[in-house]
């Protein structure tokens, strides 16, 4: 291994001092976060038992009990939350995409000194509690809110008396959680695409257009292609906390059709079947293993680039 | 592809006030006279008033720090382990692992963390007999494990980008190896371990979901706090507080941003600097 004979990297190995920076966080995180999804991992092959922690192996019970996986192929209450998942996350990705590109490009074609104002403008509600941003659109959406109004009134203006309404009711829907999906995760979409957008070459796109190319050709066959790696991530970054998201249907979603994230917890607290939720959750992992791999393998290209570099 | 000017702005226009409106609908009903929190009924400072007085929130807000300096502490210097480790030792055994296990918390939904980490903590306390009670070690542990991994992701991508010949010419002439780690490896870094600490503050002093389920009786963080109200619905209080919130989140970011462009700006000063032979 050439690293290890010369420069600061090899002082590190001589002196033993990498072994301690790799062995501390390896311990810490083995035990922290791989030993947890190991122990939910059993879970989900345990029997609920009425004892405390309740759930069991062995004895009575069998050991490897696979009822948790049977029921979420046979009970359609899994199935259903997890498409509804599904399909919000798939929406709300979509929807950030569409809002997101327009608004990356923009910010590549500002001059440089609004260009930092406005990517601060861009970062700063992430900065400020996720809570409190799904907090202020429960606000909005409330039927008595001046936004909900304001809305019930252009729909009574544009449509027949017979269709008008008295508020819209948005609260409580898969609307409200696809459209609060999309305000809170509509960074992750715009940094990523704005990091992609920014290192295209402008010459590329002027050489084309003397070559005859229309603009839209010009977005279809340099601007759209090049751009994909920060589509990918900013999409990957969006769908996969919106697949798992527990706070945002917890508040302004439909109860009737929950997230999965939210019968994960029902199952946990209020249930207080705990084998259940451990199977729900291992269900969900499996699921995200697709858009895990394709992160891991947009990753690793990342790094390589990295060190490609002299 | 020129755009018109009315164009780019249109779409700007559009996608800032998306990001803004609630917020600052939020804003002007925290002034709000009126009880019924979205239907305006004068200007009032009182749920200010009524803010400061409230004992549950300050105390929650205290705690809420604590932890959150403590774990992004403790993450910063963790998670700047992982990122040089990741960026700099290429083979070691394991390395595969370490780099999922670093990887994994980032993707790894909010209530599956806090599920799994509640577990833990049941099961030690059942076998070992810790914790006893969960609170504030309990929950700071946890936000330690989560937020290092944000960290790891920042300073490794600075330390895989800063220029390793700088190092070199740095060992060529003369220095020993702790000096170059505290003259150049360390101050190039900085920046990325900065906004990796701040990250992991913001990161623990937001958290809802896994601090629910790690946390025990007596400790109520303020997210806790605010996710109790806010279950029941739109409170005017909530809005005075999210006001205050987002007045001094913005203070510390434009003074961060303020600080880390200085920095910046300073470093590639200096990097001039060198090659020209000045300094």
């Amino acid at each position: 291994m050439a690293d290890r004979s010369h420069g600061l990297t090899g002082w590190f190995h001589r002196r033993g001092w990498a072994d301690l920076m790799i062995a501390v966080p390896y311990v810490w995180l083995s035990v922290l976060f791989l030993l947890p999804f190991l122990i939910v991992l059993g879970m989900s092959f345990a029997t609920r038992t009425p004892t405390s922690p309740p759930f069991g192996f062995g004895g009575e019970n069998p050991v490897l009990n696979v009822a948790g996986y049977a029921r979420l192929v046979q009970d359609d209450l899994y199935i259903r939350a997890f498409l509804t998942s599904i399909l919000n996350a798939g929406v709300a990705t979509l929807l950030c995409l569409l809002i997101g590109y327009p608004m990356a490009l923009a910010l590549t074609r500002v001059s440089k000194s609004w260009r930092t104002i406005l990517l601060m403008l861009v970062i700063l509600p992430f900065w400020t509690s996720f809570l409190l941003r799904v907090y202020a659109w429960m606000g909005l959406l409330a039927k008595s809110s001046w936004f909900n109004g304001f809305l019930t009134e252009t729909w009574n203006l544009l449509v027949p008396i017979d269709w008008a309404l008295r508020s819209i009711p948005m609260m409580h829907s898969n609307f409200a959680v696809v459209l609060v999906m999309v305000y809170t995760y509509l960074p992750f979409m715009i940094l990523p695409l704005y990091a992609s957008l920014e290192r295209l070459d402008p010459t590329l796109d002027e050489a084309a257009m003397d070559l005859g190319s229309r603009p839209s050709q010009v977005f279809r066959d340099i601007t759209l292609p090049q751009s994909l790696p920060g589509i990918i991530a900013g999409g990957l970054l969006v769908f996969i906390p919106a697949a798992g998201e527990l706070v945002i249907p917890t508040l302004v979603g439909d109860s009737g059709s929950p997230m999965i994230g939210r019968v994960i917890a029902d199952e946990f607290s209020s249930a207080n079947d705990w084998p259940m939720a451990a199977s729900v959750a291992v269900a969900l992992l499996v699921l995200m293993v697709g858009p895990m791999m394709v992160w891991s393998r947009y990753q690793a290209r990342d790094d390589g680039l990295a060190e490609d570099r002299p | 592809m020129k755009r018109s000017p009315t164009f780019l702005i249109s779409v700007l226009g559009f996608g800032f006030a998306f990001l803004y409106i609630p917020i600052l609908s939020m804003m002007l009903f925290s002034f709000n006279n009126s009880r019924l929190a979205t239907v305006w009924g004068g200007f009032s400072t009182k749920w200010y008033v009524a803010l400061w007085r409230n004992d549950q929130i300050v105390e929650a807000l205290v705690l809420s720090l604590k932890i959150a300096v403590v774990s992004a502490s403790f993450a910063t210097i963790l998670g700047t382990m992982i990122g040089f480790v990741l960026a700099r030792f290429r083979r070691f055994r394991g390395r595969t692992l370490f780099s999922g296990m670093a990887m994994a918390p980032l993707i790894m939904p909010e209530v599956i963390t806090g599920i799994s980490t509640l577990m833990l903590f049941i099961l030690s306390a059942k076998w070992l007999g810790w914790p006893v009670e969960r609170g504030f070690a309990t929950v700071t542990l946890a936000h330690i494990t989560f937020s290092m991994v944000f960290v790891a992701t920042i300073v490794q991508a600075r330390i895989s980008q800063a220029d390793r010949a700088i190092e070199e010419a740095a060992m060529d002439l003369g220095s020993r190896p702790w000096q170059v780690l505290c003259d150049i490896t360390l101050p190039t870094a900085f920046p990325a371990i900065l906004s990796g600490w701040l990250l992991a503050f913001t990161i623990s002093l937001d958290d809802v979901v896994i601090t629910s389920f790690t946390t025990g009786p007596g400790s109520t963080t303020l997210p806790l706090v605010i996710w109790s109200k806010v279950k029941l619905g739109v409170t005017p209080d909530v809005n005075a507080l999210a006001t205050l919130t987002v007045v001094v989140v913005g203070i510390g970011v434009a003074l961060a941003g303020w600080v880390l462009m200085r920095a910046e700006k300073r470093r590639l000063r200096d990097e001039r600097m060198a090659y020209r032979g000045g300094g």
